[in-house]
Parts: C-alpha cells; sequence; structure tokens
C-alpha cells in the first residue's frame, strides 16, 4: 500500500497546507467588512468547474494509485507470471500521446481565438483518441485469442481491469469531448467553447500520464520477486 | 430587521456574485422529484435514507430476538441470521449514515449556510440521488432473489464471501457490491459539488474561518470519502470479477467441499487492506459531519461562542489527515509484522488526541453556558456521553495485545455501535430536531421529542453497555446461538433477555419519531424564521422554508463568525453572521 500512501499523503498534504494557509493568524471573532472581491473570500480565481475536475482527477489519483498497490501486492502471490507485452501497445501509445498532442494544440488555438483551428484540433484528437481505444480492444482480443482471457493468470487479469478502468475514463471525456465538438462544428464562438476545450486538454494529459505510468508498470513488473516468502506476504504486502 | 444600531460607515455592497443559472422548474414533478434544487435533493437523500435505515432497524430487532430468546422463532434459521447481520451493518453504515449526513445534511444545508443560490452542478446533484436510489433499490432487490442477499458480514471478506456455504453467495453478493459500486459512483457526483460548493460559492465576507463547524466537519468528511470510496469501489470490482469470471485477485487455491476450486495464489489480505483503507476513513465520514453538527447545536443551545473555535477547525483537519494512516488496526488477528502493528497501534492512540481535545472543547463550551434543554441539547449531550464511552473503549482495543482476545466478540460490536452506531444516530436526530423547522415552517413536538430522546439514550445505554460484558465472556459475534460452551455462563443468557427487550423497546420508541415527523409537518406550532435565535446564514433567510435560489434577490454579506452569542455589551444575545460591526462609544468593533 505504499504507493497509495504516498500519493493520499501528498493530496492531504496539499489540502491540509492549503487550509492551513488560510486560517493560521485570522482571528475568526473579530467581526469587520468584508475583503474587495466577487465571492467568498479564499475561494481559487478560477471557475468552479475547474476546481470540480482538479477535485476529481484527485479522486481518479486515488482511485489509480489504489489499483497500483493491488497490482504490487498481487505480485507477491506465488502464482505471478510475467505479462508478455502485446506489442501493439506500443502503438496505442504513440496515438495517446498524439491525441494529447492534437488537444494541446486546440487550447492554443483557442487561447488565440481561431475557431477553425479548434474545430480541426478537435477532431484530430478524437480521431486518435478512438484510435487509441479501438487499438486497446484489438489487443485485448489478441491476447484472447491466444488464450489468455481474464482468468488465465493474474497479470492477464490486472491488464484487462487496467486498461478497460483507464478506458472508461477515457470514454467518459469523449462524451465531453463530443458535446463540445458538436458545438464548435455549428459554428459556436471560440469563447462559447474555450472552457470545455481547456478542461478536455487537461484530462486528456492527465489520461496520458496514468496511462504511461500504467505502460511503464506492465513493461517492467520483473518476473516474480521472491524477496517474500509466500507465507508472510501479508506482511510484506504492507511495505510493497 | 435590525437588533442593534448599525454603524454606516462600515456597511458594505451584497455581493455582486454571478447569478448562476437557476433552473426553473415549471411542473410539480420538476419541482419536486426530478429537481435540481439542492435543499429538495437534501429532502429526497434524507427520506430515502431514513426509509432504508428503518429496514435495517427492523433487521436488528430480528436479530436481537433470535439472540435473546433462541430456538423461539422458526423464520429464522442461522443463514438468515447472518443475511440480516451483514445487511443490518451495510446499510446502517453506507446507505443511512453516510447518505444522511453528506447527502441529506449536506445538500440542504450547505448552500445555506455559505450562503450560496445552489450547489454549483446542480444537475450532477440531481443525477447522484438517482444513482444513489439505484443503488439502494438494487441492494433492496437482493432479499428476493433466490439464495437471498449475502451473508458475509458487512466485510465481505474473502473467501468465504464468494464460495458456496455462505448465504447469497450467487446473487446476493454480486448485488451487494454492484450496488455499493453505484452508490460510490453517485456519491462522487454529490461530493464534487460539495467540495467545489465550499471553496467556490461562499458568500462576500464568509472566509473560511467564518464557516460554521457543521460546514467544516461535513466539508473534511466529503473529502475523506470522496479520497477512500475509491478503494471500496475497486475491491468491489476485484471481488465481482473473482466471482464471476473466475479470476484470482483474492481467492487463494483452496478445496472446497472436497473439490479443488479454479482459483489460485489469489490474495485475501490483499482484500482486508483494500476495504479498511476504506473502512477506517468511513467511521470519520460520519463522525466528522457529526462532530460539525454537535459543535453547532451546543453553542446555540447554550448562547455561548464555541470553545477554541480555531483548535476545533484544525482538529477536524487533523482527524481527517490522520485516519488514511491507522486502517490496519481492524486487521492484528490478520498475522502481521509487530512493527506494523506497533505502527498502527500508535497512529491510532494518537488520533486519539484531536478527538479528546474536541470533547473538552464542547465541555468547555457548556460550562457556566446558558443552557437550554431543548430536545437538539439534549440530544448533543447525550452524544458527548455515548462518543466518550465508545472512544474510550477504542483506546483499549487501539492495543495490539488487548485486540487479539477481543476482537470477533460481543465487545467489539458494544464498541462500535457506541461510537459510530448510536453517537450518530443522537446526532442526527438532534439535527432533525433542530433544522425541521427550517425544511417545513413547523416546530417539532416538544413532549414526543423529550420522550423520544430519553428512551432513545438510557435504551441504547441499556442495550451496549451490558454487551461489554458478554464480550469480556467470550461471546462472540455474528453468531446464531451461543449454547453449551463452559465458559459462557448461563448468566449470559439471562443478560441477553434484557438487551433484546431494551433493543425493542428503543426500535418501538422511533414510531414516535416518525408519528412526530409527519403530525408536526400538519399540525406543529409554526416557527417563524429564526425559532432558536441562531446566527447562522440558513436562519435569516426572507422565507421560512426557504425559496428557490435561498435569498430571495440578494445575497446576504458576511460580518462576523457564527459564534456571536452573549456578546458582553451587546443587548440582544445573538448577533446573526450578517449583521454589519456594531459602533460603540469611541471605537467600533471592527478590527
Ligand atoms: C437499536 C439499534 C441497533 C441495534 C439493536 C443493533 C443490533 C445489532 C446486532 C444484534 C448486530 C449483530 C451482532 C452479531 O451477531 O454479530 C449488529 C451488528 C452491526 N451493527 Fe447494529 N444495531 C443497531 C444500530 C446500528 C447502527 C445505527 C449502526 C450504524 C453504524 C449499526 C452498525 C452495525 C454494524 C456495522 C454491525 C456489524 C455487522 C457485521 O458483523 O457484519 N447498528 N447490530
Ligand atoms: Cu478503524
Amino acid at each position: 500500500m505504499t504507493s497509495t500512501l504516498l500519493v493520499l499523503v501528498a493530496i492531504m498534504a496539499t489540502v491540509v497546507w492549503w487550509l492551513l494557509r488560510q486560517t493560521v493568524n485570522v482571528r475568526p471573532w473579530i467581526a469587520g467588512r468584508p475583503a474587495e472581491g466577487v465571492s467568498g473570500d479564499g475561494a481559487l480565481p478560477l471557475p468552479p468547474v475547474k476546481v470540480g475536475l482538479g477535485v476529481f482527477l484527485a479522486v481518479a489519483t486515488s482511485l489509480f494509485a489504489l489499483l497500483i498497490s493491488a497490482y504490487f501486492m498481487r505480485m507477491e502471490g506465488a502464482d505471478w507470471t510475467t505479462l508478455t507485452v502485446p506489442k501493439g501497445l506500443w502503438l496505442n501509445t504513440a496515438a495517446l500521446m498524439l491525441s494529447s498532442v492534437a488537444m494541446q494544440w486546440t487550447r492554443v488555438a483557442a487561447r488565440r481565438g481561431r475557431i477553425d483551428g479548434v474545430r480541426i484540433g478537435l477532431i484530430a484528437g478524437g480521431v486518435f483518441t478512438f484510435g487509441f481505444l479501438a487499438g486497446q480492444l484489438w489487443v485485448w482480443r489478441q491476447l484472447n485469442a491466444s488464450g489468455y482471457f481474464v482468468a488465465a493468470n493474474p497479470a492477464n487479469a490486472f491488464f484487462y481491469l487496467l486498461t478497460a478502468l483507464h478506458g472508461l475514463h477515457l470514454l467518459g471525456g469523449l462524451w465531453v469531448w463530443g458535446k463540445t465538438t458538436a458545438k464548435a462544428a455549428r459554428g459556436a464562438e471560440v469563447g462559447a467553447v474555450r472552457l470545455s476545450v481547456e478542461l478536455c486538454t487537461t484530462y486528456w494529459h492527465y489520461l496520458l500520464l496514468v496511462w504511461l505510468i500504467l505502460f511503464a508498470l506492465l513493461l517492467s513488473t520483473p518476473p516474480r520477486q521472491s524477496s517474500c516468502p509466500p507465507d508472510t506476504f501479508a506482511i510484506c504486502g504492507v511495505t510493497k | 430587521m435590525s437588533y442593534v444600531a448599525h454603524d454606516e460607515s462600515v456597511f458594505v455592497r451584497p455581493a455582486e456574485v454571478e447569478e448562476p443559472e437557476l433552473y426553473h422548474p415549471k411542473t410539480f414533478i420538476g419541482k419536486y422529484i426530478w429537481s435540481q434544487d439542492a435543499k429538495v435533493i437534501g429532502v429526497q437523500y434524507s427520506i430515502t435514507a431514513i426509509a432504508v435505515g428503518l429496514v435495517a432497524l427492523v433487521l436488528s430487532g430480528i436479530m436481537r430476538l433470535q439472540l435473546g430468546f433462541p430456538h423461539t422463532f422458526s423464520f429464522i434459521d442461522p443463514s438468515n441470521y447472518l443475511q440480516f447481520v451483514t445487511m443490518h451493518g451495510m446499510i446502517m453504515v453506507i446507505y443511512l449514515l453516510t447518505a444522511l449526513f453528506l447527502g441529506g445534511f449536506g445538500n440542504y444545508l450547505i448552500p445555506l449556510m455559505i450562503g450560496a443560490r445552489d450547489m454549483v452542478f446542480p444537475y450532477v446533484n440531481m443525477i447522484s440521488y438517482w444513482i444513489y436510489l439505484f443503488a439502494v433499490l438494487l441492494l433492496m432487490a437482493s432479499f428476493f432473489v433466490p439464495g437471498g442477499s449475502t451473508g458475509a458480514g458487512w466485510t465481505l471478506y474473502p473467501p468465504q464471501a464468494i464460495l458456496e456455504g455462505t448465504p447469497g453467495v450467487h446473487m446476493g453478493i454480486i448485488l451487494m457490491l454492484v450496488s455499493l459500486a453505484f452508490f460510490i459512483i453517485g456519491f462522487t457526483m454529490g461530493g464534487l459539488n460539495y467540495v467545489v460548493t465550499v471553496l467556490q460559492a461562499r458568500t462576500r465576507g464568509m472566509t473560511l474561518m467564518r464557516l460554521p463547524l457543521t460546514i467544516w466537519g461535513i466539508f473534511m468528511a466529503t473529502i475523506l470519502a470522496l479520497l477512500a470510496f475509491p478503494a471500496l469501489f475497486v475491491s468491489a470490482i476485484m471481488m465481482t470479477l473473482d466471482q464471476t469470471l473466475g479470476t484470482s485477485f483474492f481467492v487463494p487455491a483452496l478445496v472446497s467441499r472436497g473439490e479443488h476450486l479454479d482459483y489460485s495464489g489469489g490474495s485475501p489480505i490483499l482484500f482486508q487492506h483494500l476495504f479498511w483503507f476504506f473502512g477506517h476513513p468511513e467511521v470519520y465520514i460520519v463522525a466528522l459531519p457529526a462532530f460539525g453538527i454537535v459543535s453547532d447545536l451546543i453553542a446555540v443551545h447554550a448562547r455561548k461562542n464555541i470553545f477554541g473555535y480555531r483548535m476545533m477547525v484544525w482538529a477536524i483537519v487533523a482527524i481527517g489527515g490522520l485516519s488514511f494512516i491507522v486502517w490496519a488496526h481492524h486487521m492484528y488477528v490478520s498475522g502481521m509484522n509487530p512493527y506494523f502493528g506497533f505502527f498502527f497501534a500508535a497512529t491510532t492512540l494518537i488520533i486519539a488526541v484531536p478527538t479528546a481535545l474536541k470533547v473538552y472543547n464542547w465541555v468547555l463550551t457548556l460550562w457556566r453556558g446558558n443552557i437550554h434543554l431543548t430536545v437538539p441539547m439534549l440530544f448533543a449531550i447525550g452524544f458527548i456521553f455515548t462518543f466518550v464511552n465508545g472512544g474510550l473503549t477504542g483506546l483499549f482495543l487501539g492495543n495490539v495485545p488487548i485486540d487479539l482476545p477481543l476482537s470477533k466478540t460481543m465487545f467489539v460490536v458494544a464498541h462500535f455501535h457506541m461510537v459510530m452506531a448510536v453517537s450518530p444516530i443522537l446526532v442526527v436526530f438532534g439535527a432533525i430536531y433542530h433544522w425541521y423547522p427550517k425544511v417545513t415552517g413547523r416546530m417539532l413536538n416538544d413532549s414526543m421529542g423529550k420522550f423520544h430522546f430519553w428512551v432513545t439514550f438510557l435504551g441504547t445505554y441499556a442495550i451496549y453497555f451490558p454487551m461489554h460484558y458478554l464480550g469480556f465472556l467470550g461471546v462472540p459475534r455474528r453468531y446464531y446461538a451461543v449454547e453449551n460452551l463452559d465458559f459462557i455462563p448461563q448468566s449470559a443468557q439471562s443478560l441477553n433477555v434484557a438487551i433484546t427487550i431494551a433493543a425493542l423497546i428503543v426500535g418501538a420508541v422511533q414510531l414516535v419519531f416518525l408519528y412526530n415527523l409527519v403530525w408536526s409537518y400538519f399540525k406543529g406550532k409554526p416557527s417563524g424564521d429564526n425559532p432558536w435565535q441562531a446566527t447562522t446564514l440558513e436562519w435569516q433567510t426572507a422565507h421560512t422554508p426557504p425559496t428557490h435560489g435561498n435569498f430571495g434577490s440578494t445575497l446576504p454579506v458576511v460580518y462576523r463568525w457564527a459564534y456571536d452569542y452573549s456578546v458582553p455589551g451587546v443587548e440582544a444575545d445573538f448577533i446573526p453572521q450578517n449583521q454589519p460591526p456594531i459602533k460603540r462609544a469611541g471605537s467600533s468593533e471592527e478590527a
């Protein structure tokens, strides 16, 4: 659980640090006029959806960190075998990277107020993302065809689980992407889609990062460290 | 409305908050069913949670009947008993308390108390409720499927949860896991709202340090829940895969009923880590809102400012942070390295420090306060007693050598009911008596309320205090019947009978409470806008119950914290948060 703990400690530390900064040296019992500003003092200077996305990414981070912890702990099991990473994943990774680049390009176009750039960028980003998802499905089919279904061995089970959850997150992003693209295609002003474009871009970068970490995990997993005798993996599990 | 003379020089324009795009319901259905108004959603959450909580209450009555009078009821068999234990525990913890505190009180109170018109994402908020309702229905459906609901215990430990022999091993457990997954998705949608609304939608002048402690409690609990529920989500999915597709995440190679199963190498301990990584914070997910609410109840009904407000805030934050590094104290019996046992015992004891600090501060707030023994105040004081009681046994159980013999006995059941079942429930009742007038415009009946309090408070003591002794004797938990064991004296059964009678009385008295809720809705004394003379913003609305948008045409501006009760030199014994600073001879109140 160490990896989860580290991630959560980082998140909680940020929360606590921020809260303390807001609350230290304040004498709450003293009445006084509010500071100038549009809303509650101490609000972040961001639109609510951006804060919402940030909070959601924290939740998703907790989810993926827990899965990674579980992966490490399960690796201690006596029956662990390494996953032969399908070659197709390299291609998929490239597609996901391109989609992220396209989204970044869209963001720049939106900032500069170029709606045609936004349209092209969105479509390119979507195409690469769908490409990635189709590629993942294809890898699934390949694995399945060569006899590795979910229950074949724990590494495969994790592979399906991790890719499925990552894919579902992307699908959620594609839903917002779809609404934004439809809006842009129907000739909306840049201002009307800028915020959604920014949100999508952040989300795409985040999911790319998650994917790179998961991919690295799948690639780098050594055959099986037998540092822990099988009967004590309970204890080793905590430290891993 | 003005209680004291204004100092015009410090008057501030109302906040220029961007008007949220309030959605305007036209039909009855749009207003009360598919509603995006956080107040309506809060009431929907509360009613659903209380309804499903009643199911869990009935289940507990049936269990008590079995324990008090074994061999009497033919409709309870050992499988049923386990199913009832499981469903009772899970419903109470997740579907009642979590949903009620965060979905119910959170939705109703957050926008009103921070001076916002609504949650920041009303549509997502609405969906959150409907997903919750769906999760509840899935769970209830599991009573009726072939094989019945799961009997794995609310902790759902594999491998037994998905092995033949445990009740509900085919459909019951799957419905439970899927229902939990939906609950978590729905909660996450609501939770994003609560956090972002508190962060971004506070009205002008409502600094973090002027937030009422109720909001601090709900806010921190939501952060905990958002980060901890993924652990339950992951384990629910992985166990579903183990059960349906035969993966071996959690199930080791084993022989069941003489048959070698297809599993190999899975780790039950992995599940325990994931479960308790969620499970311990869950305790604080229901405790922190209770802490916050109780602080406000005490301050309002003792007409005194809360003692050590800043300490209270930091204690909430500290408890939230610490609650993530104590989870393995639930796993001492799983056989762990003594150093880890030591680490988790130490963190467990450390978390008692901020908790105890809060208790001292509540007591010091009451100290020489102008205590009004209203029904909410009674429940708040009842909470302090029960919580201290349950907390003290927690200190014992936190130590490995004491936990080992007591774990899996009735002592643990007594401990956690005191600390995380009865205590939060008492706060729930107090909060309902306190805020019911705002929700309906009418007071709850006082005599019925006092009757409800005394029977519930004394009754729960009668149930759980003796249970500690049963635990000492070694009476195990989750046992259908305990008979012919040399180490358990006959007198234990007499005690069981007494406990059962107390439990049935407490259960029956809840009907008085329900009756009160309904009766007062039609016949209760009209409450006016601010029956408790409280300072916080929800009591300063122009209408009671507040209308859509909460505050009429302009949002309130906040000039002070929520605890200006009995301020020296001021005639009225409370000053609302939206009251501008007062000019006194020579100096103004302003800093
Ligand atoms: C008058 C009210 C209540 C009564 C009489 C009652 C009674 C019981 C009984 C008899 C058991 C089973 C003991 C055993 O055989 O192991 C139990 C278990 C449990 N109860 Fe309650 N209970 C009440 C309220 C609550 C509340 C409000 C909660 C909310 C947190 C709660 C949470 C639990 C949990 C988590 C379990 C453990 C389930 C398991 O072992 O899997 N109970 N209760
Ligand atoms: Cu705990």
